[in-house]
């Protein structure tokens, strides 16, 4: 057998990218698929140096088409497959993507969000939330990790190998181009080290045995006749879904229980989001915090239960109002104010975000 | 009075037959083709079958081989990602002459100039069958489609896609592409055998065109769908192999 990439814990500093590719190496991916777009692209640079010497494979794809569907592919004969992209790229994933959700193909999508619309930056935003979470002609059945740090990105990229594999819905890690091209010290480990194991993966086609003889053939579709069949694959996968959800979210609060001000925010936000909480409590503002770390599903109730605490809401992200739209909709009936600070495609410090609270009060 | 089921290769699935396609179609005569092959090549239980949206979707329980339907297409992409994680596998990849030349295109471009290690195989009926008989990139100069009412214009929309032609340049001596017909059903199984077999033997990537007939939407009856399959078709699709590797041990290193 090769060696492990990683053996027990090691601190270093790296770019995001390099700490996916890392990550995947950890968690037994055994081959990506993947399209050149910045600022993705350095994932796959280490991934190529990397995974031949770990027996892993790599295939450069004509399109990010091609890159989701042979990653479902690879999939479907077993193995942890994944790929990576961005703003555009991730549009052209959009639709292997809904074939994963319909046919529970446990896909993992490493987003480094970009500007938008169109071709727009390649530095950062956070403008791909409502496409990661409900892109494609469907009803979003994926699981979002929204990361903040290197050490997350490590973390839930490993992550969602597993709560791919074990739940069978598509799961994205949705970080940015900041993350993905600042250095940044973290631990890097063998899973196995934090008693992490990997969960085992299973073809759904290439099964052993003669097939209608040994057993039945594996036929998937995602085409049905009829408008009822259609209505009972659909509402079966709603109720999975919503079954798992509440073993899937995960969430943070920050001084959230007496807050009067609570900043919402998610992903690389939330830090600045952290420490505008730290600069206003230390100046006897009782200012709080929730961040969703799934953004999909969300973390609804437990939203809902200290936002109905505050006096106010103040919703903050690097895109104008997609985030909001989903905080909106699980505070639906709240009757605490709530308002947005909005920068698309913009770095957010907290700084704005402590003079943005002190401006409403 | 007792009927006589007819012959079916071993590797079709009897319990989903009769198929679903119309009445003359030619789907049911390719892929009678393509089950005899795999019998002959004894393969069924190495077999991942990819169809893709069109006609060819009704085939997706058709064989008793693992199989999956993707969208129209991405069948190449879906076979390559399976392929490329198994390469143990006999992979291929069924689709319509929509779903390869014209919406996935720059998968059957790119698959053949990477020489994937699958077979697709592309039926040619000279339009968008499941979509109620438009314009392919196949149709031929003056055929009327729902969407050349008049005629294909070749001056408005070009001359109909040579598919295995173009497979054919772009690919090295190590691919296989040929174009049969339903018109010659044994002809067509040899052509898929021998592009099964270049996967087989992991030469490089397998074409095989077949030119097959959609009498729904031509608004033909039996005959004149008959004549168009053998006589109209191929005057501009040339039958015959385009591209054959050598037996490996007829290669001769240089
Ligand atoms: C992205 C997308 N665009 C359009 C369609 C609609 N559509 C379904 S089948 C088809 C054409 C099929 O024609 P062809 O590939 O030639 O197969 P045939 O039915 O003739 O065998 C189209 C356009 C679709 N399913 N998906
Ligand atoms: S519409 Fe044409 S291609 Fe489709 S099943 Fe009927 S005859 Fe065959
Ligand atoms: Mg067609």
């Amino acid at each position: 057998m090769t060696e492990k990439p990683i053996n027990g814990e090691k601190r270093v500093f790296m770019t995001g990218n390099e700490v996916v590719a890392w990550a995947a190496l950890a968690a037994e991916a055994d081959i990506m698929y993947g399209y050149p777009i910045t600022p993705q692209n350095e994932i796959m640079h280490y991934w190529t140096r990397l995974a031949p010497k770990y027996g892993r494979k790599f295939l450069q794809t004509e399109d990010e088409i091609s890159a989701g569907f042979t990653t479902c592919g690879g999939v479907l004969s077993g193995k942890r497959a994944f790929t990576a992209t961005s703003g555009p790229g991730n549009i052209l994933m959009q639709e292997s993507m809904t074939m994963a959700e319909m046919m529970r193909i446990p896909t993992v999508l490493v987003v480094q969000q970009r500007g938008g619309p169109s071709t727009a930056t390649v530095i950062y935003s956070q403008q791909e939330v409502t496409m990661t979470c409900y892109g494609g002609n469907g009803e979003g059945l994926r699981i979002v990790y929204s990361t903040g740090s290197h050490q997350e990105l490590f973390d839930y990229t490993i992550k969602a190998f597993n709560i791919a594999w074990k739940y069978r819905f598509p799961t994205f890690v949705l970080g940015d181009g900041y993350q993905a091209k600042m250095r940044e010290s973290l631990y890097i480990y063998d899973p196995a080290e934090k008693g992490i194991s990997m969960l085992k993966t299973v073809p759904f086609v290439g099964l052993e045995g003669m097939p209608g003889v040994d057993r039945d053939p594996s036929h998937l579709r995602n085409t049905y006749n009829t408008e009822e069949e259609l209505y009972d694959v659909v509402t079966n996968l709603v109720a999975e879904y919503e079954k798992i959800a509440p073993e899937v979210i995960e969430y943070q609060t920050f001084d959230a229980d007496d807050a009067e001000i609570l900043i919402i925010a998610h992903g690389i936000v939330t830090r600045a989001a952290q420490a505008a909480v730290k600069a206003l409590r230390s100046q006897g503002i009782k200012a709080g915090h929730f961040r969703p770390i799934t953004i999909r599903p969300f973390p609804a109730g437990e939203a809902r239960a200290v936002a109905a605490k505050a006096k106010k809401l103040l919703v903050v992200e690097s895109a104008q109002g997609q985030f909001q739209r989903l905080v909106k909709d699980a505070l639906y009936g709240l009757t605490v104010p709530m308002e947005g600070y909005f920068k698309p495609g913009q770095g957010i410090t907290s700084e704005e975000i402590v003079e943005e609270v002190k401006k409403g009060l | 009075m007792t009927t006589i089921a007819p012959k079916m290769p071993k590797s079709w699935r009897t319990e989903t037959k009769p198929h679903k396609f119309c009445p003359g179609c030619g789907h049911g005569l390719v892929l009678k083709a393509l089950g005899e092959a795999i019998d002959e090549l004894g393969i069924q239980d190495r077999v991942v079958f990819g169809c893709d949206i069109g006609c060819s979707l009704l085939s997706w329980d058709f064989f008793n081989v693992d199989s999956v339907q993707t969208h129209h297409g991405r069948t190449t992409p879906v076979v390559t990602g399976v392929k490329r994680a198994r390469p143990d596998r006999i992979c291929i990849a069924y689709m319509g002459d929509g779903g390869g030349y014209a919406i996935g295109a720059q998968h059957l471009v790119n698959a053949a100039s990477r020489n994937e290690k699958i077979t697709a195989i592309l039926v040619n009926n000279c339009n968008y069958g499941m979509t109620g008989g438009q314009m392919a990139p196949t149709t031929l100069p003056q055929m009327k489609t729902e969407t050349t009412p008049y005629g294909r214009d070749p001056e408005e929309t070009g001359y109909p896609t040579q598919g295995p032609e173009m497979v054919a340049a772009i690919t090295r001596e190590n691919a296989y592409v040929a174009r049969g017909t339903i018109a010659n059903v044994r002809q067509l199984k040899g052509y898929l055998k021998k592009a099964l077999q270049n996967q087989i033997d992991g030469n490089g990537f397998s074409f095989v065109e077949a030119l097959s007939s959609c009498p729904t939407n031509w608004s033909m009856n039996a005959k004149e769908t008959w004549a168009f399959v053998e006589k109209t078709m191929p005057e501009y699709f040339k039958i015959g192999e385009l591209k054959a590797p050598a037996k490996k041990e007829e290669k001769i290193d240089v």
